[in-house]
């Protein structure tokens, strides 16, 4: 779709921006307000970064944070991967209405019913709550994200090439390894990486499964948070916005040079050829 | 050799992520059901099981007859929940709504932005996605609140002599919701109109419909798809929502989601939670299901 690109059209754009960037920028900005108030400006000061340093508390949630994304975003990705093949290569096996409906639900079940189904699973089959609880609950709301990334992937997948390499003589286990996954990597990785954020971010069903000694940093963050705005939040906010947007560009950077190289290896191709 | 290879492969790949889903996913509805039918009890866990695994098929039949409705009887009866139900149906819809009438026209500019700048506004629609999300509603508080910023800004610029109270209302709430849900709003709607054959709409114009009338003639119903994925992927989490009205509705908005976590976590009370949730369950399927055909179709035309 192309045409003119009107002025009400720039407006929009613009103004929807706005609406989306505004709240954050002045988070960011209010963390280097040197007033406890978070709404009245006071001057610079980079005293509440120094402050979050020394909090205890919240560096030891930020650590068990990291270890249950890593964890969960890796597990939810394999099975993830697992379930796009399935929906893609596999149109007909027995409860496969099924399987697709038990892949798609997770993406817009409210957090609440997640959390407490699975909280009263834990229960019910006698496992203790903490690190492992919260793990097994991210791996399994996250792992349907990185299906709906790796299969959108997978549809637009040429097979002949799969076909070629069977036909050379390689194994299917083979085939997959050497041929397919190497080209579906750039969206099995950005799935992962949305697990990762996915895990990082949630407070609803972490709260719900995990127990005493597994205290994620939402969750540390939001009981701060109900006692009132510090400035220190603002702060500790702004370090998880700046790590996020950094990981942001080197993907981008990352998949762009990748996208650039594959273009100038088939061009030589041709050229040869 | 070969066959005996393939078939293992493509087996473990449905049963393995096949078998997750049903042990963490669907198991688990089955569990908070059977909770829900049972009593509360000062014990841990905090109520008395209904059936057990362990009395097999006639000790099942046989507690049956004594299966409590109770939980499912107290909510009808309580008007709290009954108001809880239908202000979260209301919040989220009328989110929605906002959420589309702001969301559509950003889509549309995007879509007809030059080629080469559309990567760069994808990228900068899904950015905020990434960001946490408790993050950005905690963002909102400091700018909503009676001294907050939004109020300064106002009364500083004399729009306004008293500060608006908004904060610990429902428009608090639209607030968040259109604010955190956009991007699921922008997204599918964007998509739709990127991949529109333009020449229909030139046909339209070349035929003499004004811009406006080729825009609701043409381009509005090729991009419903898109609208109600957008919809589905805003209405359906928000009438859940916890944190949103946890932090910006304060104690004077109701919506089930919060209902939920009180009953659970202040009040301990396991099979009225469950209940909550198995209501709830009951009042999204049928957007759910509305919503995976939708998507089954999508990936029907991808193929």
């Amino acid at each position: 779709m192309n045409n003119t690109w009107s002025r009400f059209n720039i407006v929009s754009v613009v103004l929807g921006f706005a609406f989306l960037y505004l709240p954050i920028l002045l988070l960011v900005i209010f963390s280097f307000n040197e007033s406890k108030l978070v709404t009245v400006w006071a001057g610079f000061s980079t005293k509440w970064y120094v402050s979050l340093f020394h909090n205890q508390g919240l560096i030891d949630a930020a650590w068990v944070t990291i270890r249950v994304a890593l964890l969960a975003a890796s597990v939810a990705t394999v099975l993830g991967t697992m379930a796009a093949l399935a929906l893609v290569r596999y149109t007909r096996f027995r409860g496969r209405l099924l399987f697709s409906g038990m892949v798609y639900a997770p993406l817009v079940m409210p957090e609440v019913i997640t959390g407490l189904s699975l909280l009263l699973l834990f229960v019910a089959i006698g496992f203790d709550r903490g690190f492992w609880t919260v793990t097994l609950a991210h791996i399994t709301f996250s792992m349907c994200f990185v299906t709906v990334v790796v299969q959108s992937r997978l549809l637009s997948f040429d097979r002949s090439i799969e076909e070629a390499a069977m036909d050379l003589g390689a194994t299917p286990v083979r085939t997959f390894f050497q041929v397919t996954l190497p080209i579906i990597a750039p969206a099995v990785l950005s799935g992962w990486m949305l697990a990762l954020t996915l895990s990082l971010d949630d407070l609803v069903i972490a709260s719900f499964t995990s127990g005493p000694g597994a205290t994620t940093l939402p969750m540390k963050i939001y009981s701060q948070v109900r006692l009132g705005v510090t400035p220190e939040i603002n702060a500790a906010c702004t370090i998880l916005i700046g790590l996020v947007a950094i990981g942001v560009l080197v993907a981008s950077i990352l998949t762009k040079r990748r996208a650039v190289q594959q273009e100038r290896d088939e061009r030589a191709a041709f050229a040869a050829g | 050799m070969r066959n005996l290879g393939s078939a293992l492969f493509s087996r473990l790949v449905i049963i393995v992520p096949y078998v997750w889903l049903l042990f963490f996913f669907l198991v688990p509805f089955f569990i908070v059901f059977r909770i829900s039918l049972s009593t509360m009890a000062i014990a841990q866990p905090p109520y008395v099981p209904v059936f057990g695994f362990a009395d097999g098929l006639s000790g099942f039949i046989g507690k049956l007859g004594e299966l409590h409705f109770d939980n499912f009887l107290w909510l009808t009866e309580d008007a709290l929940y009954i108001n809880a139900y239908l202000s979260s149906l209301w919040i989220a819809g009328v989110s929605t709504i906002l959420a589309l009438l702001i969301g559509y026209p950003v889509a549309y500019g995007m879509a007809k932005a030059p080629r080469a700048l559309r990567p760069t506004l994808l990228m900068l629609v899904i950015l905020p996605f990434w960001t946490s999300f408790l993050i950005r509603v905690y963002a909102w508080i400091a700018i909503l609140k009676p001294e907050g910023l939004l109020n300064q800004f106002l009364m500083g610029i004399g729009v306004i002599n008293d500060p608006l109270i908004i904060i610990n209302t429902n428009w608090a709430l639209y607030i968040g919701i259109v604010y955190s849900y956009l991007p699921f709003m922008v997204l599918p709607i964007y998509s739709t109109l990127e991949k529109l054959d333009h020449s229909l709409i030139e046909a339209a114009q070349d035929l003499g419909a004004p811009p406006v009338s080729a825009f609701w003639k043409i381009t509005f119903p090729l991009s419903v798809p898109g609208v109600v994925a957008g919809c589905m992927l805003v209405f359906i989490p928000a009438v859940g929502e916890f944190v949103i009205p946890d932090l910006l509705g304060g104690s004077q908005t109701l919506m089930i989601g919060k209902t939920l976590w009180n009953e659970f976590n202040a009040n301990r009370d396991w099979p009225v939670s469950a209940a909550v949730a198995t209501i709830l369950l009951l009042i999204l399927v049928v957007p759910i299901v509305f919503f995976q055909n939708a998507q089954a179709k999508a990936e029907e035309k991808g193929r």
